[in-house]
């Protein structure tokens, strides 16, 4: 026990002495949420409109009024004409133009359907198409209103409900994305390279000479990492709370328990790298590749995995983030208890004793 | 003659088809200054490891500090210090935080480990350094630290893997009387060493050669028996021999 605490005691000192190691520990889950939150926004916001309506009426004003009430949209004014539409919409001043057609309102009322005009700049297609569909949303939602005050007939019914994310917000995608990323990150990089250091500065040697057991090492080892990842796991589960307003709908306690094992299974993959390789700068390499691009790109935390070919989507079944992001989705987000999530659960705990065996009966070869 | 504290007879390790140690048979005696000699990939440190209980021998015998190599490595560990030849200690820990971890590793108390580590930087000449990181330590500082660390457990015997690579003939000097001071306590010392004026200081020295022992005796026995003055001209001799290339 005593040889137990002066190494947990030795890892601490590395870790709080080195710099780098406590900027990526703690600099990692900080930035990520708020680039996540705020810069890399993936929702469409501040949508810069100008209408132009040349003939005005009750109806056009309605909607135009709708418009600049939307959260969505900024208002840049009322256009005078078709071309100053295109001058603005050329210099990059507007995103979308609402265009009425002459006599809106009559020829609504006498033909029974007219058309407006959306020109939304789409040099960024994502963009454009997103503010077309706000504005036509907003135009649909008007003519219901007003479909029994004046009788007309309405032609286009768009019905959008976002269950879970009523806002869409993107937030609630990646929040548990940056979970799985930064835990791994530190459990599966930071804990095989400092074993591998040991290995690649000879301290290891001395420490296998010793009277300390091979098990008591690793398990201490691990320790540092464990507390950090799960203080980790709260500074963001803070952040995502009290700054981006992502809601905890579900038991918090079960949401602990499932983070506990996912660091669990990611400190074991760090050692099984450690097994696997000599140097440093491998170890980062090979964790970066095998633990950190898998959770970027087939977590599910920014590909849907809906959208992915089959040949990905069987192979994003080997990725641990892709069931703990599940879970954390459903957990957090969905306020689903363990009735719903037990397989993912099951999962995390197959790889990790998988992953664990691997580990054990490596070193063991590496002894004889 | 004193008690036998190394005794290993046909000690062999085997990687696959390649015999990096084969066969060794020899006895170390306590208090013994035991040099262990031979060429880059000779098998030296595979033997060490042997010994160390860090590595299974594939065939052989042998006890080291009175244990079993081969059932009581765990015991044998307790008995040894080591210091490897890439320099032991944590260049990020103070001083006198390595000396605690290691002092804890071996189960010394609390108590104990401050005493020793006094009494340790006092013979050092090393009190003002005692919070210093360990990486500002000029290299022969380290050396010496690291090895008084190696027995400050006062193990029975300590193994010392090429202990002097890299630094200047004056601190060598002074690290070879730290040996003798350890030795006068009745500590072995087992070293390995590239370097054949360092041979000269050791009680008895082994050569080793494509994994065997070719040569075991006094430095002054070895000279007389290859008829040459310096221990140099008897390593060559024998490294002639080898077949195994440097690795």
């Amino acid at each position: 026990m005593k040889q137990f605490i002066a190494f947990v005691n030795k890892e601490f000192r590395h870790i709080l002495r080195d710099n780098r190691t406590l900027l990526i520990i703690f600099g990692i889950p900080v930035v990520q949420i708020l680039l996540f939150g705020f810069a890399i926004n993936m929702e469409v916001q501040d949508i810069r409109v100008a209408i132009y309506d040349p003939t005005p009426d009750a109806l056009t004003t309605g909607i135009t009024e709708r418009i600049r009430q939307s959260a969505y949209f900024n208002y840049q004014g009322n256009m005078q004409s078709m071309v100053d539409v295109e001058v603005a919409m050329r210099k990059g001043k507007l995103d979308l133009a609402v265009v009425f057609p002459q006599n809106f309102r009559e020829s609504l009322v006498h033909s029974g359907k007219t058309a407006i005009q959306l020109l939304s700049d789409s040099s960024d297609p994502n963009r454009g198409s997103i503010s077309t569909t706000y504005a036509t949303a907003v135009i649909a939602r008007f003519q219901q209103e007003q479909a029994d005050l004046i009788q007309i007939p309405f032609q286009i019914q768009t019905e959008n409900r976002m269950i879970y994310n009523p806002l869409m917000k993107s937030s609630y995608m990646f929040v548990p994305g940056i979970m799985g990323l930064v835990m791994m990150i530190i459990c599966t990089i930071m804990t095989s390279v400092s074993i591998v250091r040991e290995k690649e500065r000879g301290t290891m040697e001395v420490l296998l000479a010793s009277p300390l057991r091979l098990g008591t090492m690793i398990f201490a080892k691990t320790i540092p990492y464990m507390v950090i990842s799960f203080i980790d796991f709260i500074i963001i589960l803070l952040l995502s709370y009290f700054v981006l307003g992502v809601p905890v709908n579900g038991s918090l306690l079960l949401l602990f328990l499932v983070a506990i094992l996912y660091i669990m299974l990611s400190l074991s993959y760090g050692l099984t790298v450690s097994t696997m390789v000599e140097k440093q700068l491998n170890a980062v390499i090979f964790s970066a590749i095998t633990a950190m691009i898998p959770v970027l790109m087939l977590s599910g935390m920014i590909f849907p995995i809906d959208n992915m070919p089959h040949l990905l989507q069987a192979l994003s079944v080997i990725v641990p983030a892709r069931w703990f992001i599940d879970v954390v989705r459903k957990v957090m987000i969905q306020g689903l208890g363990i009735t719903m999530v037990w397989k993912e659960i099951l999962m995390l705990i197959g790889m990790t004793l998988f992953l664990l065996g691997v580990t054990i009966a490596k070193t063991k070869k590496r002894l004889e | 003659m004193s008690e036998k504290v190394i005794a290993v007879s046909n000690l062999t390790k085997k990687f696959g088809n390649f015999t990096a140690v084969d066969h060794i048979t020899f006895d170390v005696e306590e208090g013994e200054i035991f040099g262990f000699l031979g060429a880059n990939g000779a098998g030296k440190t595979t033997a060490m490891q042997m010994l160390c209980g860090i590595s299974m021998p594939t065939a052989g015998s042998g006890t080291v500090a009175g244990y079993d190599i081969i059932k009581e490595n765990e015991r044998i560990k307790r008995n040894i210090g080591y210091m490897s030849q890439k320099f032991s200690l944590y260049e990020d820990l103070k001083v006198w935080e390595n000396i605690r971890l290691f002092g804890g590793i071996y189960g010394l108390s609390d108590k104990e480990i401050a005493k020793k580590t006094d009494a340790l930087l006092e013979r050092l000449n090393f009190r003002e350094e005692r919070n210093t990181m360990v990486k500002y330590l000029p290299l022969g500082w380290k050396q010496k630290l690291a090895f008084s660390v190696a027995i400050f457990h006062e193990p029975k015997i300590v193994f010392l893997d090429e202990p002097t690579g890299g630094v200047d003939p004056a601190m060598r000097r002074q690290f070879w009387e730290m040996i003798y001071e350890a030795a006068d306590q009745g500590i072995t010392v087992f070293v390995t060493t590239h370097y054949m004026d360092e041979a000269e200081y050791c009680n008895r020295v082994s050569i080793m050669v494509d994994g065997r022992i070719d040569a075991l005796d006094t430095p002054a026995e070895l000279r007389h028996r290859f008829n040459t003055d310096s221990m140099d001209e008897v390593f060559r001799q024998l490294a002639r021999k080898a077949k195994r290339g440097d690795a």
